[in-house]
């Protein structure tokens, strides 16, 4: 059997060995990933994501037994930051899954972001085609704790969960563009806390002020609160998924799904173009350590960066 | 910093609740730029070791406070082994009495640390024993 096919037979340690693969770069893993795409497209991706701590992985923890509850097999893409000084990573968002691990439907992959600041790791892209194609329902997109302007998991989902918390800040917090922007379902989440009633009608008026709503849809402003009884907050997540299934019948019926995904394809072809073009230059000039020549040219002002970049243009692409 | 580009794994398994030494060191591995995947406490071997599995990791670190290191340690091992997953090296620490660790060496754990171990020579050890998954 090929990887691909292992891959789509459910081998998960594969499957997980060959997103590293593209999260490293290398170039046999794309390889792998053409062969797996003419099995993608039947998932539906839903992307969550807010402020750190905001409860993102203890939503999509209910979100998974939710989509189970119902057969659906269900996949996980969890990003967590990436150190700027070592590299190195904590990933922990499994923590509030763990009741799902022996659940064979269910499959969880953390990734760090590997300086990437869009809120994802660049190998979202491809992890996502690689868990369609092992036949994952549903697949749950969990950024990093984001701020104002991480918006990348537009690109990626189809249905985007906003979750916010009472107490950060002002109205006009809610006016500005960016994250707040992308939301196509808005969680007001610890809404027991104090402040949840005003943050709602901040989001109501924000709302109420759109010229037109895309599609006719107005994004829902959703509560959940009381995670000690957990019985009550899986009911509030229930809805939360009713939403998220309206939300995707909208999709369909209007098009829009067709747009997303032409928008996704445009940017993946533009990111892979990117990749296949610059990154054999980088290792290249890496490698033979002429990049650290290069970069000295720059420090000590003896050339700069443009000029060096169109003569080695001029150098690789003849 | 450490020149490999590995996943470790780092689990509580059984009932204890004394996460403070697994914290550090997964904070000293992200240090040493590792990717940790970190599970938290009451974890059950069977759960470790599918995390293990689906998160593609070069190492599995066990911390055990509780006393129940001879049989949890090993089971760990048991279980990677059914999977086909032996190759993937596990290590543990805790509260290890010194008569203990011949055990666990013989039951397929590679390397015990006790209290007081310095974390560079953990690190060390994972530098000079663990390899990064082979590529495709």
């Amino acid at each position: 059997m090929s990887t691909a096919e292992s891959i789509r037979a459910g081998d998960i340690r594969l499957a997980s060995r060959l997103i590293r693969n593209l999260e490293d770069k290398n170039p046999r893993a794309r390889e792998v990933v053409k062969e797996l795409f003419p099995y993608t497209g039947k998932a539906r991706v839903l992307g969550l994501t807010g402020a750190p701590g905001a409860g993102k992985s203890t939503i999509t923890d209910y979100l998974i037994s939710s989509y189970r509850a119902t057969g659906q097999r269900v996949g996980v893409l969890a990003v967590d930051p990436t150190s700027p000084f070592s590299g190195g990573a904590i990933l922990g968002d499994r923590v509030r899954m763990q009741k799902h691990a022996l659940d064979r439907g269910v499959f969880i992959r953390s990734l760090a972001t590997r300086g990437a600041l869009g809120g994802l790791a660049a190998a979202v892209d491809d992890a996502v085609h690689v868990l369609d194609a092992m036949g994952m329902d549903c697949i749950i997109l969990e950024t990093v704790g984001t701020g104002q302007s991480e918006v990348d998991v537009m690109n990626n989902a189809h249905s985007v969960l906003l979750i916010l918390t009472p107490g950060l800040g002002d109205e006009v917090q809610t006016l500005k563009a960016g994250i707040m922007e992308i939301a196509d379902l808005f969680l007001i989440n610890k809404a027991d806390q104090k402040g949840a009633s005003k943050l709602y009608q901040e989001l109501m008026r924000m709302l109420n002020m759109a010229q037109e709503h895309h599609a006719g849809w107005r994004p829902p402003v959703l509560l959940l609160q009381n995670i000690d009884h957990t019985e009550e907050f899986s009911e509030q997540v229930e809805e939360v998924r009713n939403k998220i299934d309206e939300h995707y019948q909208l999709l369909l019926d209007s098009d829009i799904l067709g747009q997303r995904e032409r928008r996704k394809a445009r940017l993946q072809l533009g990111n892979s173009l990117r990749a296949s073009l610059l990154d054999p230059v980088i290792r290249q000039l890496e490698q033979s350590g002429e990049m650290e020549s290069l970069v000295q040219q720059i420090v000590d002002k003896s050339s700069d960066p443009h000029s060096l970049a169109d003569e080695l243009r001029n150098r690789f692409l003849r | 910093m450490a020149q490999k580009n590995l996943r470790v794994m780092v689990a509580k398994p059984g009932l204890d609740g004394h996460d403070r030494g697994a914290r550090v060191l997964a904070r000293s591995f992200r240090d040493a730029g590792y990717e940790v995947i970190y599970t938290g406490c009451h974890q059950t071997p069977e759960q470790i070791v599918e995390a293990a599995l689906q998160e593609d990791v070069d190492l599995i670190g066990l911390s055990c406070l509780s006393g129940a290191h001879k049989h949890l340690f090993p089971r760990v091992v048991r279980l990677l082994e059914e999977r086909d997953a032996g190759d993937i090296p596990v290590i543990g620490g805790g509260i290890i009495p010194d008569k203990d660790i011949s055990y666990l060496y013989e039951q397929g754990i590679r390397e015990v640390f006790t209290p007081g171990t310095h974390i560079q020579t953990i690190v060390d050890w994972i530098e000079n024993n663990v390899a990064s998954r082979e590529a495709l």
